[in-house]
């Protein structure tokens, strides 16, 4: 896959990043702050991107498709539709009629085209303009893939239609591994599916045969850390996305391992280990010796670590109930963040730096909320009978999590839900799911 | 009469349950070496009888692992039984309801099940006969979402299984 600005058709760098080159006098315009709680989603026109030869009319009409789904998915956007637009755009080079896209109050503009070459790969251009300000935000791009990879093509156009109007990072072309639950609740089977951010393309990682839960990725992404009762005991076992054969990563005797989590450089982990039935922390390098960070006869559960690797956010209940903590990421002296009533688990940094995530139970009901790394500026974002296991979105402005609905015949499923606590969406599935991980930005 | 036809009918119940809950565990289904049938239940050396007659199961209040006395006079019957019946093993396994994250429940039911395994070693079973393992929230054995079944759930059991060399 690659991308080049359609002006000076020079190659980017094929890790997707690009030249935040934006007109200043257009980011005044056309520009959202995600922070402030979007209650008005900015109107855009997607008008179907032209396919330039006969097999790409079928590729054009699904990037459209997922181009705009995706922004409106956020919340933040609002496609105007198709059977409104006054002008129609036949030729990616042809001049743009202002008028008519702002006499139907469109904001933004996205056009493009598509077009397949005889090897199959295709090739996608677009430009995003600012219509109020009658001109183009940013330069136009053409990204070039298989087109089997069409979907991803199309996250990226929207990762970058993202990215210039609201200044932050997209999260578009992403993954999640999760859980894929089947059977009741007294008899359930498990086992690690992975999907594009949407839902599409899942594939499963497991079989059902032994109990997994609580996936998560490298840094990378091409990774994944996970606990399965295989042997009997929960043990920890990384695979690669892709590889057949997981690779076990604990096996101390007497003991459980669970709760993984990657280190920011992707060459460490820290977990749980519970021994005589008790919890604590360890971390280790990837074939390295287990170093014990915590030693306390409480269970400490949940590690996860800081962006900058330097410390470490955990759950234990020392102090009565499970609380959040904060450690050096080398052990040593835990500061205790919260401090509301209820009991807070699952803490888990964002990618940002900014803000934790975890769940709270409090008066029989389960929260996902977002504090400050001190504690302070608790925000709780959901409120259901059982919503846990938040994860970030690449650009740390969306959670995902499970919620589980009440009842013998209750289903976890996997949501989403914005910081500001605006926008909760359910993400289709096949069947019961839980334990979402989300990766990093794809390259 | 009344009470005695009632504690068959139970026992009956709790046999099928681990027939179809455990099919592959040690001697666990109906034909294999343990609980093969409720007749074997009549001898106090059964596994069957370990299980439904003496209880192979404590439960604990919410977020507790500490012992109730109805929990401790259960550890001391099946203490004893293991005493007599040396040829046996036992897995502890610590569970939890579904109220409470994944992880924390983990380790929850992992107390709950070192202090069954510390109990019957303080009644003379020793400690290389016992493990323990914690499943959490993961294998509930009650499926509504009220406390009749959580209380169920919040629960150690003795899994029996041959000793090493027996």
């Amino acid at each position: 896959m690659f991308l080049r600005s359609l002006a000076k058709v020079a190659l980017l760098a094929l890790a997707g990043l690009l030249p935040a080159t934006l007109p200043a006098q257009a980011q005044d315009r056309l520009r959202i702050e995600i922070t402030e709680g979007v209650i008005e989603p900015l109107p855009f026109a997607l008008p179907g991107f032209v396919a330039e030869t006969p097999q790409a009319v079928q590729l054009a009409n699904e990037i459209s498709r997922v181009i705009a789904a995706d922004l409106a998915g956020t919340g933040l956007f609002r496609e105007i539709p198709a059977s409104s637009h006054i002008a129609r755009v036949t030729s990616f080079d042809a001049p743009v009629s202002f008028p008519d896209w702002k006499a139907i109050n469109a904001q933004a503009l996205i056009t493009g085209a598509v077009s397949v070459d005889a090897s199959g790969r295709a090739n996608v251009k677009f430009r995003l303009y600012d219509v109020f300000a009658g001109g183009e935000l940013g330069e136009g791009l053409q990204l070039g893939g298989s087109a089997s990879a069409a979907r991803r093509l199309a996250h990226k156009v929207a990762d970058q239609v993202y990215s210039r109007i609201t200044g932050e990072g997209g999260y578009f072309d992403s993954r999640v591994v999760f859980v894929a639950e089947e059977g009741p609740k007294n008899d359930r089977r498990k086992r690690l599916a992975i999907m594009d951010y949407d839902g599409a393309n899942l594939q499963y990682l497991t079989d059902s045969a032994s109990i997994v839960f609580a996936p998560r990725f490298s840094p990378t992404g091409d990774r994944v850390l996970y606990t399965s009762y295989a042997t009997g005991m929960p043990e920890i076992y990384m695979l690669q996305v892709g590889a057949p054969r997981p690779q076990k990563l604990t096996d101390t005797p007497d003991t459980m391992s669970f709760a993984p989590r990657f280190g920011p450089d992707g060459a460490r982990i820290v977990y749980s280990e519970t021994r005589g039935g008790n919890t604590d922390i360890f971390v280790k390098a990837l074939g390295g010796q287990a170093v014990q960070l915590t030693n306390t006869p409480s269970i400490e559960t949940a590690p996860s670590f800081s962006p900058d690797g330097s410390q470490i956010v955990f759950e234990s209940d020392r102090s009565g109930v499970q609380q959040l903590y904060v450690m050096p990421a080398g052990g040593g002296e835990a500061r205790r963040i919260s401090f509301g009533e209820g009991r807070y688990g699952t803490p888990v940094w964002s990618p940002r730096g900014d803000l934790i995530a975890f769940t709270k139970q409090n008066a029989g009901r389960f929260h996902i909320g977002v504090m400050r790394t001190d504690g302070s500026e608790e925000r709780l974002l959901t409120a259901s009978f059982l919503d846990e296991g938040p994860t970030w979105s690449p650009n740390g402005r969306v959670i995902m999590f499970t919620r589980q609905s009440a009842g013998a015949t209750g289903q976890p499923a996997l949501y989403s839900v914005d910081i500001t606590g605006r926008n909760l969406r359910h993400i289709p599935t096949p069947g019961a799911a839980s334990d979402p991980a989300w990766s990093p930005l794809l390259p | 009469m009344a009470h005695r036809a009632i504690s068959a009918l139970v026992l009956i119940g709790a046999l099928s349950l681990a027939a179809c809950t455990d099919p592959d565990r040690y001697g666990g289904g109906a034909g294999g070496g343990m609980g093969g049938g409720a007749g074997s239940a009549q001898n106090p050396n059964s596994p069957a009888y370990f299980q439904t007659a003496i209880g192979d199961r404590v439960l604990f209040p919410v977020d507790q692992s500490t012992l109730t006395p109805a929990a401790e006079a259960t550890l001391d019957g099946q203490a004893q039984w293991m005493n007599v019946n040396t040829s046996y093993a036992a897995t502890i396994e610590g569970h939890a309801d579904e109220q409470g994250t994944r992880e924390y429940n983990i380790a929850l039911g992992a107390r709950r099940a070192n202090a069954v395994q510390e109990y019957l070693i303080s009644r003379g079973v020793a400690g290389t006969r016992l493990d323990t393992v914690s499943y959490g929230k993961e294998r509930p054995i009650e499926i509504c979402s009220e406390e009749a079944c959580y209380a169920q759930n919040r629960r150690a059991v003795t899994v029996l299984r041959a000793a090493a060399g027996s």
